[in-house]
């Protein structure tokens, strides 16, 4: 592994009273998607501002591209991109001066401003909407022109939070294009998301964040194998001795009925499980109409740590 | 030093061009007040003041003369006074974050926002000494092309130096503010008195000793003597008043004016390193 990009230990925020963050650590590795995946007030804006220079460190340690935050933060500054979560457009300029006034604020000499704004335009097919407002433009051309706005500048590091809120399915999927394809052409991405499906088909490794703290970090895999909560649906001959059968099984958690058959959760891997289960009631004689294999989504993970939906 | 600041200040210029009403009004404005107060005015206090004796080798000159030096002094007060208005805007819009988290030094959105500023009051005051000249307002008589080109410079100096004063000013009130609203509020409360207790449209000499104190505190006093200096002459009278000013009055003046550009600049930076965008 790459050495860490993002490195932050003992983070903790606080506005008067409100603990806004409270004692996070974790590390990102360089060309990584990292999400922080948590409901609303969860303290993930707060750590994007303070991981940004945005806000003071008030205690702890953050290194972002190598630089200490709290003592270099103009080098910090030149290193990273950002999109913020709130709209932050001058919605009377066009797309093209929106990226000029970026480009002389990180003083990019004139040729190499140019050559990269037209690039960052076609990265995010805005080519057509060069010389529109950005009050005409709609939410998902808003949003790209953003992102587009968070890269001009190379940046090692790209901080996306909640990038696709208030977006449209279609809208949604192609930012996750950009995104993906920014982070092959090697940006680390830390992102913050409120939705499962998000943080699931994009991070390399997710940090589950609630009231100000890390609940739980992994890959998405990771998560859900750690819940060691795979079911497998069942409908056989016999429902009532199958069930009894399999309950004696070392890796079988619990056995309820369902509106058809029963279903079983297994510790680990269920798929894995499978062969042994079919056996089991094969040798018992009990013939069996229809499986299913369901694997956790992150939903499950996030209410197995938290006891509550993510959604509140 | 880094051009950061000329980002600003093209971003603040391109919104001025792109408001059309906003343009428009702030370049007739001026041209307004000439007009109709000027107009109004000189035929009364002309009449008012036939009755006073000129002194010897004093030159009279009309109102309208005297005001529009005047005229030029409150348009660029008024100007200034809201050009840190922007400002609060970003600041509430989230605009002020993207720049707030940019390598630019801070201290670059006060440069870029003071020159914009100067820009637009340049344009004005140039505006009503064009009109001025129209109406008959008697300004730079007698003086050779050369000498006007340095009389034009003077006044645009004093106009310079007192803006900067009073965009940093209004910068500093709009990053503290939190909504328009009461920034009005402010910039309403500290242009009235601004505007009653100077000498920019009748000779503050008449006042009493305590309103004439109050003057000698006000900016708009000392941007006034400059451009009488520079575009009527130091030695002139008017609404029975013989106005004498030495060099010695000019160059303080315009030293006061510094001074005021400095305390304000240093409040402004001082502010704005401090300002939490959230
Ligand atoms: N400027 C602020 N002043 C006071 N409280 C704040 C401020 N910003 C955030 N908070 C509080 O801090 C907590 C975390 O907020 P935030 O970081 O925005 O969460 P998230 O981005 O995960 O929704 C919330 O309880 C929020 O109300
Ligand atoms: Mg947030």
């Amino acid at each position: 592994m790459s050495a860490p990009v993002i490195e932050v230990s003992g983070l903790a925020h606080r506005f008067k009273e409100t603990v806004a963050v409270d004692g996070i650590s974790f590390s990102v590795p360089a060309g990584q998607i990292f999400s922080f995946l948590g409901p609303n007030g969860a303290g993930k804006s707060t750590t994007i501002n303070v991981l940004t220079t945005l806000l003071a460190v008030q205690q702890g340690s953050v290194k972002v591209a190598g630089f200490d935050v709290a003592e270099q933060p103009e080098e910090v500054r030149r290193s990273i991109g950002i999109v913020f979560q709130e709209e932050t457009l001058d919605r009377d300029l066009t797309v093209w001066e929106i990226l000029e006034f970026h480009g002389n604020l990180y003083s990019m000499p004139r040729g190499e401003r140019r050559a990269r704004i037209d690039e960052m335009i076609r990265l995010v097919e805005l080519e057509k909407k060069r010389d529109v407002l950005v009050k005409h433009l709609s939410g998902g051309m808003k949003r790209r022109l953003e992102i587009a706005r968070g890269l001009m500048t190379r940046p090692k590091v790209l901080f996306l939070d909640e990038p696709t809120l208030g977006l449209d399915p279609q809208s949604r999927i192609h930012v996750w294009d950009y995104i993906r394809q920014v982070n092959r052409e090697g940006t680390t991405i830390f992102l913050t998301t409120h939705y499962m499906d998000e943080a699931d088909s994009l991070s390399d490794r997710i940090s589950i964040i609630d009231h100000g703290k890390i609940i739980a970090s992994g890959t998405s895999r990771e998560l859900k194998d750690a819940l060691g909560q795979d079911i497998i649906s069942l409908e056989t001959g016999d429902d009532v001795n199958a069930a009894e059968l399999l309950r004696t099984l070392p890796e079988v958690k619990d056995v309820r009925p369902g509106m058809r058959g029963f279903s079983v959760t297994i510790t680990g891997n269920g798929a894995a499980c499978l062969p042994p289960v079919l056996e089991r009631l094969k040798g018992a004689g009990i013939s069996v109409a229809a499986v299913n294999v369901k694997r956790p989504t992150l939903d499950d993970v996030f209410v197995h740590f938290t006891g509550r939906e993510i959604r509140g | 030093m880094g051009h950061q600041y000329l980002a600003i200040y093209w971003r603040d210029m391109l919104r001025f061009v792109r408001f059309r009403a906003l343009l428009f009004s702030s370049l007739v404005q001026p041209a307004l007040w000439m007009a109709f107060f000027g107009i109004a005015m000189t035929s009364s206090f002309d009449r008012l003041s036939s009755l006073a004796p000129v002194p010897e080798g004093a030159i009279a000159i009309p109102y309208l003369t005297f005001m529009a030096a005047g005229v030029m002094a409150l348009t660029t007060l008024f100007t200034t006074l809201f050009g840190g208005m922007g400002l609060l805007f970003d600041k509430l819009w989230g605009l002020m974050r993207e720049i707030l988290a940019s390598p630019a030094p801070r201290s670059h959105i006060l440069f870029g926002i003071s020159l914009s500023g100067i820009t637009k009051s340049f344009i004005q005051v140039i505006i009503i000494m064009a009109f001025g000249l129209l109406l008959g307002v008697q300004f730079f008589v007698g003086k050779g092309p050369a000498a006007i080109a340095l009389s034009v410079t003077g006044i645009l100096l004093f106009v310079a130096v007192f803006a900067i004063g009073f965009l940093l000013l209004s910068s500093t009130i709009a990053i503290t503010m939190e909504s328009p609203e009461s920034m009005q509020a402010v910039m309403t409360l500290l242009s009235l008195p601004l505007f009653f207790v100077s000498n920019a449209l009748y000779p503050a000499e008449s006042f009493p000793p305590f309103l004439q104190a109050a003057t000698a505190l006000n900016p708009l006093t000392y941007l006034v003597t400059g451009i009488r200096y520079f575009a009527i002459g130091p030695d002139f009278f008017a609404l029975g008043h013989h106005y004498v000013y030495t060099a010695t009055d000019v160059f303080s003046a315009f030293l006061a004016l510094a001074f005021f550009a400095a305390v304000m600049f240093s409040l402004a930076l001082r502010t704005i390193n401090h300002a939490v965008v959230n």
